[in-house]
């Protein structure tokens, strides 16, 4: 789904990570990197949110595949575990591989525990689980089992990685893109990705695509973008306003 | 028409043109020969009553003109602008095809080689400015509280009429549909309503005050608007089928082409409607006060010759381009772009490159666009459009360093509804199948706008609009029986 705080916010997508129809909820866990995901993790409760469109792209595939080993990093474990009770319910077994640099930034982790048939921890620095990368841990599980399907979600050089893995052993691997998006409807083309040497929309196409076909590189790349736009806009909240324009009339 | 300085108007998003003042109106009015078969009308795709309007603004009944024109264009302030009139009502205005009605056609060669003779042609030829005078009635609707009319608390029994999207197309049936006594409830997906008025044609062509304002007007008469909701995904077309009496498909051309040539996902290559998007719906002009970011370079290459590729050349101008040139891969004549929008682009320093076509975007190390590498293009056989292909001349190579490009080379419907509602018809495109009243292959569902003719024009949408809304109106009555 896509969000935007208030007048003047940007548009962000945000993955649902749970939902509960009855009550009119839904779940999403977000990480607070940028000006809008600090603003949003900064409303209190009764403040309302300005807009919201969703739920947006292709639902994802949901069958019993067999056997899946679901992969989630950083913010990743929230949609992971989401998809994890979705396989479950269908009769899969799943082994779930979760990771982050620390201890303290790795999340879900009880509740991973419960839902999945296995839990592999890692952690860049061995706080919690094994030291190590998802990968790592990746690596042993298909050499000892017979995996149908891996699923991914995390940061872009961790799908990168799980889907090399998953390539060597020959088994297929599902990634959730996390392109930049301003619509999320199939518009703008600013979420645009090449799968295939075809040039995709995540937003309507995906998010989720064969890991193998995807270019990997030009995502880690147009997602730097605004690298700079992103950083002036947060020294502006920071700062409370922008006082460089009086001073020196800047662009 | 007067205009804003053009040295001032490059450096802000206010309106070009700055409209006519009540004297200008009169003083232009009075040009009009009220012919007795006026062609201006024939020229208008609604058949608004020109000539009518016209008279009324000679007699300073300014209030009856814009209820004429209310008759049958609920958009007046923005078609008064964006129309393409000099193609439409003007195109045909008995003035600017040499006044016909008394006069022979030896007579009119004679005239004719007389005017020419004494250089008149052009003085003569001028027709009546049609548009500024509907843009002038429209405004001074607005300035003195004039509204078309509320709905009564008894209209709206007659049935409930489900609308997607909530550009000129829906808009137009909306409005007509209220007025019949139908409920209407449009469906947008973005968070603001206008579709292409709102996120494409930029404000100093069309200022978002006129589209807030005619949408007012029609909630005022009693259209629902519900943002937020994507039909094909929140909702379905079934689920709007069960809930509504008849749908309404008015999606747009919204999906951007591409021309699938190397380099085009480099940074700083961006489609015109991502372009266009992020400054004129998330108004990233003002950035870092708002919130969306976009990034100009120096040296802006834009791609194509319509009113996108305009309008993306003009705003790189306006957020410090120092040099915005345009490539188009055909001649100066043949580019399908309003000419008053040409001639505005061009006073305002874009260049323009005709018969050049890129045929690959180089990069940096870091991805970011910085050069266009182009060919050049030769007119060759008539194609299908009627007009020559251009074909590429070999080995004419050669490169034109940019850090930003815009590629505005046309738009599509968006494939989302037609592939999450089973049994409607598409064509070749992707649009959606419709007849002249707008129904499609299934029943209930009627479609109109850009969804079923590919990128078109305002005032074709709002025709299409309309017609639909009264076949609407019809099946409605129809089931009742
Ligand atoms: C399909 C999808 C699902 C996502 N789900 C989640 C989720 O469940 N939880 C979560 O924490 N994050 C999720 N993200 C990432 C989230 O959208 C970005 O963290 C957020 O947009 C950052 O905005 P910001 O203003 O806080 O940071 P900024 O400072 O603006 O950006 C920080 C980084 O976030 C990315 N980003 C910025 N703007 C956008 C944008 N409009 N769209 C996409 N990425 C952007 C860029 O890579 C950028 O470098 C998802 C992204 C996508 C595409
Ligand atoms: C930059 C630009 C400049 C132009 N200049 C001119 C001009 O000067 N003169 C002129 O006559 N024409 C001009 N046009 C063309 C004109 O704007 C279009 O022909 C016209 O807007 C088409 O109207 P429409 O109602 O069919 O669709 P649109 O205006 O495209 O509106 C469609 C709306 O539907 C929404 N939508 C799409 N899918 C869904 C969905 N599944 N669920 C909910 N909502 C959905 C979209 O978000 C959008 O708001 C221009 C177009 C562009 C892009
Ligand atoms: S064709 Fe021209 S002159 Fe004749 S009625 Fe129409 S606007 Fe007036
Ligand atoms: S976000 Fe605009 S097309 Fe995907």
């Amino acid at each position: 789904m896509i969000i935007r705080l208030k007048e003047g916010g940007e548009r962000i997508p945000l993955t649902i990570s749970g939902s509960d129809p009855k009550k009119g909820l839904i779940t999403i866990i977000f990480q607070e990197i940028g000006k809008t995901t600090i603003e949003l993790g900064r409303m209190e409760e009764g403040e309302s949110i300005l807009n919201l469109v969703g739920p947006l792209g292709m639902p994802a595939e949901l069958k019993n595949f067999g056997t899946v080993v679901c992969v989630g990093g950083g913010v990743g474990i929230a949609p992971i575990l989401y998809r994890v009770k979705a396989l479950k319910s269908v009769g899969n077994r799943v082994i779930s591989i979760i990771g982050a640099r620390n201890k303290d930034l790795l999340i879900l982790h009880n509740e991973m525990k419960e839902l999945s048939d296995e839990l592999h921890i890692a952690t860049d620095d061995g706080t919690l689980g094994r030291k190590g990368f998802v990968t790592d841990v990746l690596d042993e599980v298909l050499a000892e089992n017979r995996v149908d399907l891996i699923i991914a979600i995390g940061p872009v050089v961790m799908m990168r990685a799980v889907t090399g893995v998953g390539s060597a052993h020959g088994v297929r691997t599902v990634v959730s893109l996390n392109p930049i998006m301003v619509d999320g409807t199939g518009m703008c083309g600013s979420c645009r990705v090449t799968v295939g040497k075809k040039v995709r929309f995540a937003c309507v196409d995906g998010p989720e695509f064969d890991g193998e076909f995807v270019d990997f590189d030009e995502l880690l790349q147009r997602n730097r973008r605004y690298l700079k736009e992103e950083a002036a806009s947060l020294m502006v909240m920071r700062a409370g306003r922008c006082t460089c324009f009086e001073e020196t009339g800047c662009e | 028409m007067k205009k804003q300085d053009v040295s001032r108007r490059i450096k802000n998003f206010e309106e070009v043109a700055l409209g006519l003042d009540e004297t200008e109106a009169v003083l232009e009015a009075k040009r009009c020969l009220e012919c007795q078969r006026p062609w201006c009308v024939r020229g208008c795709p609604v058949g608004v009553d020109i000539p009518r309007f016209i008279r009324a603004i000679r007699d300073g009944r300014f209030e009856d003109g814009i209820r004429i024109i209310w008759e049958k264009n609920s958009l007046p302030a923005v078609c008064g602008r964006v129309c393409p009139h000099e193609v439409q009502c003007e195109g045909v205005c008995s003035l600017a095809r040499g006044c016909s009605k008394f006069m022979t056609a030896k007579g009119r060669a004679r005239v004719e080689a007389f005017l020419e003779q004494f250089n008149l042609t052009q003085k003569r030829r001028r027709p009546v400015s049609i548009g500024a005078l509907e843009r002038f009635l429209a405004d001074y609707a607005a300035e003195h509280g004039i509204t078309p009319y509320t709905a009564g608390s008894d209209m709206k029994g007659k049935g409930k009429v489900a609308l997607v999207g909530s550009g000129p197309a829906s808009l137009a049936a909306a409005g007509e549909l209220a007025r019949r006594g139908y409920h209407a409830t449009i469906f947008e997906a973005l968070h603001a309503p206008g579709g292409v008025l709102r996120y494409g044609i930029p404000n100093f062509r069309l200022p978002e005050e006129i589209i807030d304002r005619e949408i007012r007007q029609l909630k005022d008469m009693g259209v629902e608007f519900r943002q937020d909701v994507l039909i094909g995904r929140t909702l379905t077309i079934d689920e709007l089928l069960s809930d509504f009496d008849a749908v309404f498909i008015g999606s747009g051309a919204g999906a951007p082409v591409l021309m699938g040539i190397e380099g085009e996902n480099l940074n700083g290559v961006y489609s015109a409607n991502e372009f266009l998007t992020r400054v004129n719906l998330m108004e990233a002009y003002r950035f870092p006060e708002t919130d969306t970011p976009i990034n100009i370079g120096k040296r802006v290459v834009t791609i194509g010759g319509g009113n996108v590729a305009m309008d993306s050349a003009r705003v790189a101008l306006r957020l410090g381009a120092e040099e915005s040139i345009i490539l188009y891969r055909r001649r100066r004549e043949e580019m399908p772009a309003r000419r008053e929008e040409i001639e505005n682009a061009e006073e305002e320093g874009v260049e323009f490159k005709f018969l050049t076509t890129p045929t690959k975007y180089i990069g940096d190390d870091e991805g970011c666009v910085r050069a266009v590498e182009c060919i050049r293009m030769e007119p060759g056989e008539v194609d299908d459009s009627g007009r020559q292909r251009p074909v590429p001349v070999a080995g004419s190579e050669f490169t034109i360093e940019a850090d930003t490009v815009i590629v505005a080379i046309g738009q599509r419907p968006n494939p989302l509804i037609p592939t999450t509602t089973q049994g409607l018809e598409t064509g070749k495109i992707r649009n959606i199948i419709a007849d002249e009243s707008g129904r499609t292959s299934i029943k209930g569902v009627f479609a109109g706008g850009d969804a079923t003719t590919g990128a078109a024009t305002v005032i074709l949408a709002m025709g299409a609009g309309v017609r639909a809304a009264r076949a609407i109106a019809e099946y409605i009555e129809g089931c009742k029986d």
